[in-house]
């Protein structure tokens, strides 16, 4: 049974709101607007009451599953707990309710949030200055990559290329491609960090910048960090640092003292804010001094203990977006950051490093493990082994997995390993549920063995089992027509 | 024991045995000695709920928001009544604690309500295919722009309207300056596009035109007059920008005036302020855009069973496939600001939108009608719930006064537009009341 | 005669026009087909170079001209029905038919035989 659309609910008559009476003079508006600009017919929206829309969300609630629902271990993404303290100051009438151009004296208290917010976030990451514009972890991308290339341009140097591993997520090299850059990928070696030698080989005067994250995206510590950055930096190129996988080293190594130029975070993911179904994210971008002057403009900053909008960023890249960011998001991150406090958010980090690499140890019996050496928050698994005995692939052992109450890992990424599986279980979760986990995995691994019909026709519970894809992309239906 | 980590002493001990170490710092020996931090980080210890609940408080009592006052701030973001029900919605848990819905089969929830999503808008907006939203009004106007490129092989250059948004028209410079194209910029004329500009502007070469309607200084536009000059280029799109979308419940659908593409900001519908963030973005065009569109997109299909499902498709266009190639580098689209538009726009309903966009747009007429009664010089009157008008004391004198009465006043428009200079920028909803707009022009009055 | 491309593309000339379209091997790789976009005639085309793209639900890809020239026809009926791609990419599942200006340059593409081996070392 299918879920109806609200379109569906819809009946000629129905309401959800009610318009309070108008307390102004009618207006004819055929004598303001010329009518070839005035609406003949209305909006085709749906016209239901408030009991059919409240009755309609929570039944798509039902067939939803958020970290509230389940374990949710997908690599990357780090789907730890969103605090329930946060929400609840996200919503105070008096840090929501204010229009982005109030006078800065209305603001202050807010501005001194932020101000706390940046604080704290350069501490983490060892830069030296930030802005909070970006609404996303790509979009930080993006302002890195467009930081770069003014950079250059100011500098009156001539680059055209942008480094990223092969095991980059696909955001790296499409930021750089739209700050017009070339990409060029760098192979990574046996032990799954990038392989210096092919580095050395694809860095010249002509590459702008080095996208790296470390831990990568194997879970795997960068061991040549330090030769790395020599590398590039020799040849005047900036480092980039992709803060997806902060998580793993809060409190216990920094960005910038690893040579980092320019760092970006998720707060959706290291600081604890919610996902919400795919966004709202925030992002957030940290540079060395020597270049905050190319940051969006305006940069927050403080003179006398108050706190201000300063425009005047001599080489600012200019907006990326329009007013300041994701300043709600940026609420619940600080939220987190003070309910945890410095040793917390390294203890976090240490239990993410723990808990990966215990299911890592326990794991390894029954699946492929490409790597096997100690991971941080993160590790990758390979179905390759059961798609050549069993026939059975990682989409068929994730969609398992989703009969089992178990959001799936990430699958298919990175794109260096076949039939990928990152695992990132972070520290919100219990001994218990990574023991389930197991369980579960086992389970599976022992169905693949004898029964690989039965995982390959998964998921038989879910509220609708597995989709047509390719039905979705040849014949596109993207909005309803009832 | 801190908060949110529930993993006890004794389970460590069991995990490090299992892993095969003594302590949890030999999972971090890789890391090189000169990279370890050897002190800890200057972030205060941690602080009870209510500890830090009572420090957000304190930061929020330092405010002077618009809680229990009449604003007339607009420019880009409205305060809107957002109904009660909107909130219960997205604060259920298992909408704002999804991650993107990679596994349809247990993501049914967010999918539908995407797909209403981009349902409404398309219709709102009079196109035939809306994405599942985009960051913001200003950066999705810059993909639109990039769009309207891609088009034409990546080549060519983009016009936009002076009175476009000034952060919008910052945004789409930033953006295409990345590629190295040229943007350049519409003059205008009685608050509108100049007309006759635009024409001596479309070159064979000018594939990108974008104009906002209603426009920052609050006038809407004609935009089939524009359509008519930019289509006479072969390859031109027309991009029109909205910041506020109320005005469709009264004023005709871009995409029936010749509009190819439509940038938005949806904060008007069900999100508050939040000082400028998050909002939420979307782009929404013709057929012939679909391929070459950024973001995400639901598609419906069929599961196995042949039951109705819902997907997210034409996922190759996306930087998780296509890397360097895609049509974005766009990953998160505002998801939970989508939703909040799905339920806003159920809940208001086609009569609903209608009613409010009219009482948008009367309140504004009344507001205009007044001040011409007193000769103060009023910008345009074709307009949708903004408009400017030139006081005859300062911006900012006024705007003081008004404070002094509890009302917070317009935007000071020469702080964007230096010939208008000296004039003021109001916006006025369905929140404004008569009393308010009273209290306002008493506060001109004053000696 | 029948030439193969590196990037998976054959060409099969005859006088001075060469039809042209992908493997049974890259349409194997790229699994279901969803799209096609190809060049309109009399667009120009350059050996090496995109002339178009194909996309399945996994994955994207440029089309690759084998040799330069103009377009003379265009296969719609792989517009309109993808599939057709995946079910007979060597015959009805061709792309376009150029008319070649360099003829030259099919001699540094493949043969059949040179082409099954490079795919098996894939």
């Amino acid at each position: 049974m299918s879920e109806k659309l609200i379109y569906e609910l819809s009946k000629r008559g129905k309401i959800g709101i009610d318009v309070p009476a108008l307390d102004v003079p009618d207006v004819d508006i055929e004598k303001i607007i010329p009518s070839n600009i005035i609406r003949k017919s209305d909006v085709r929206l749906p016209e239901v009451s408030e009991v059919d829309v409240v009755r309609h969300f929570t039944a798509l609630s039902r067939i939803n599953y958020g970290v509230d629902s389940g374990f949710y271990p997908l690599g990357s993404c780090t789907m730890k707990y969103n605090p329930k303290v946060n929400e609840d100051i996200a919503r105070m009438d008096d840090l929501v309710e204010l229009h982005p151009y109030q006078e800065e004296e209305d603001v202050q208290g807010s501005l001194s949030l932020l101000w706390e917010a940046r604080k704290y976030l350069l501490e983490v990451t060892g830069m030296d200055e930030m802005t909070f514009q970006p609404a996303a972890g790509a979009h930080g991308e993006l302002t890195g990559t467009l930081i770069a290339r003014k950079y250059f341009e100011v500098k009156g140097e001539k680059r055209s290329t942008i480094v990223v591993p092969d095991s980059a997520h696909g955001t790296n090299p499409a930021s750089a491609a739209m700050a017009g850059f070339k990409v060029v990928e760098v192979k990574s070696d046996r032990d799954g960090c990038v392989d210096i030698e092919e580095l050395k080989k694809v860095v010249n005067e002509d590459v702008a910048m080095l996208m790296l994250t470390n831990p990568n995206t194997l879970g795997l510590f960068e061991l040549h960090i330090e030769e790395m950055a020599e590398i590039i930096h020799s040849v005047g190129g900036l480092l980039y640092y992709d803060g997806a996988n902060l998580n793993a080293i809060m409190g216990v190594s920094r960005p910038g003292d690893m040579h980092f130029d320019i760092v970006h975070l998720n707060l959706h993911k290291t600081f604890s804010t919610p996902h919400g179904g795919g966004g709202p994210g925030g992002g957030a971008i940290c540079v060395k001094d020597f270049l905050k002057d190319y940051l969006p403009s305006p940069v927050l900053s403080e003179a006398n203990g108050n706190y201000y909008w300063n425009y005047d960023v001599p080489h600012t890249i200019g907006r990326i977006r329009a007013f300041y960011g994701q300043y709600n998001v940026v609420l619940k991150a600080l939220a987190y950051i003070k309910r945890m406090g410095g040793k917390g958010l390294k203890e976090a980090s240490e239990l993410a490093v723990l808990n990966a690499n215990y299911l890592k140890e326990k794991l390894k019996e029954y699946y492929e493990l490409p790597y096997d050496r100690v991971c941080k928050h993160e590790f990758v698994l390979s179905g390759e082994k059961h798609k050549k005995e069993y026939g059975v692939s990682t989409l068929d052992i994730a969609k398992m997995l989703l009969d089992y109450g178990v959001h799936p890992p990430t699958i298919y990424f990175p794109l260096i390993v076949h039939e990928a599986i990152m695992i990132e279980p972070n520290e919100t979760e219990t001994k218990e549920t990574l023991d389930r986990f197991i369980d579960i995995m086992k389970e599976i691994d022992e169905i693949s063995k004898r029964e690989p019909e039965r995982v390959k026709n998964a998921p038989y519970n879910t509220p609708v089992r597995r989709l047509d894809n390719v039905k979705a992309a040849r014949e596109p239906v993207l909005k309803w027509e009832g | 024991m801190y908060p949110y980590l529930p993993v006890t002493e004794e389970d460590r001990r069991e995990m490090l045995k299992e892993i095969g170490v003594s302590s949890i710092g030999e999972l971090f020996s890789d890391i090189p000695e000169k990279f370890r931090l050897r002190r800890d980080l200057e972030i205060p210890e941690a602080k009870s709920e209510l500890d830090i609940r009572r420090d957000f408080e304190s930061a929020a009592s330092r405010n002077n928001s618009l809680k229990g006052k009449a604003s007339f701030l607009g420019a880009g973001a409205y305060r809107h009544y957002i109904p009660s029900v909107v909130n219960h919605m997205v604060s259920r848990s298992e909408f704002y604690t999804a991650y993107t819905p990679y596994q349809p089969e247990i993501s049914q929830g967010t999918l539908i309500s995407i797909f209403e999503f981009q349902t409404h808008v398309a219709n709102i907006f009079g196109m035939d295919v809306a994405n599942a939203s985009m960051y913001d009004g200003g950066s999705a106007t810059a993909e639109a722009a990039l769009l309207a490129l891609r088009m034409n092989r990546g080549k060519g250059r983009v016009a936009v309207s002076h009175t476009l948004h000034p952060e919008y028209i910052d945004t789409v410079k930033t953006y295409l300056h990345g590629q190295g194209y040229e943007v350049i910029e519409i003059p205008a004329q009685g608050g509108m596009v100049d007309v006759d500009a635009l024409e001596r502007i479309m070159t064979e070469d000018t594939v990108g035109v974008i104009i906002q309607s209603p426009n920052f200084l609050g006038v809407v536009e004609d935009i089939p007059l524009i359509s008519e000059v930019v289509h006479k280029v072969k390859n031109a799109s027309l991009i029109v920008a909205v910041s506020e979308p109320m005005a469709y419940g009264i004023l005709e659908a871009p995409g029936s005036l010749g509009a190819d593409i439509v940038a938005a900001e949806l904060q008007s519908f069900g999100l508050p302020l939040n000082y400028g963030g998050p909002y939420v973005g979307v782009i929404a065009a013709k057929e012939k855009y679909l391929r070459r569109m950024p973001g995400r997109l639901v598609g419906m299909t069929e599961d196995v069973d042949g039951n109705r499902g819902f997907v997210l498709t034409l996922q190759a266009r996306e930087q998780h496939i296509k890397r360097a190639k895609a049509t974005s580098n766009i990953c998160s689209n505002e998801g939970l600001c989508a939703l909040t538009v799905s339920v806003y726009l159920s809940l208001v309903g086609k009569e609903g939108l209608k009613a409010i966009a009219y009482q948008n747009f009367a309140k504004a007429q009344y507001f205009i009608s007044a001040l011409k009664g007193k000769s103060v010089e009023v910008l345009s009157d074709r307009v949708f719930n903004e408009f400017a008008f030139k006081p005859s004391l300062p911006v900012k004198e006024l705007n003081g006064r008004l404070k002094r009465k509890g009302i917070v006043g317009g935007l000071d428009l020469g702080r964007f537009y230096p010939e208008y200079d000296g004039y003021m920028l109001v916006a006025i909803t369905e929140l404004t009341r008569k009393e308010d707009i009273d209290n306002f022009l008493s506060a001109i009055e004053e000696v | 005669m029948k030439r193969y491309a590196k990037t998976h593309e054959w060409i099969e000339v005859e006088d001075s026009k060469g039809k042209v379209g992908i493997t049974d091997f890259a349409q194997k790789e790229l699994g279901d087909i969803v799209f096609v976009e190809l060049p309109e005639v009399g667009d120009e085309v350059t050996k090496g170079e995109s002339f178009g793209t194909i996309e399945s639900v996994k994955a994207a890809s440029d089309l690759y001209a084998p040799a330069s020239g103009k377009v003379v026809e265009v296969n719609t009926a792989v517009v309109d029905e993808p599939q057709l791609v995946n079910e007979d990419p060597e015959g009805k599942g061709w792309m376009i038919v150029i008319e070649l200006s360099d003829p030259s340059e099919l001699d540094d593409l493949m043969t059949e035989e040179e082409y099954r081996e490079s795919i098996k070392e894939e």
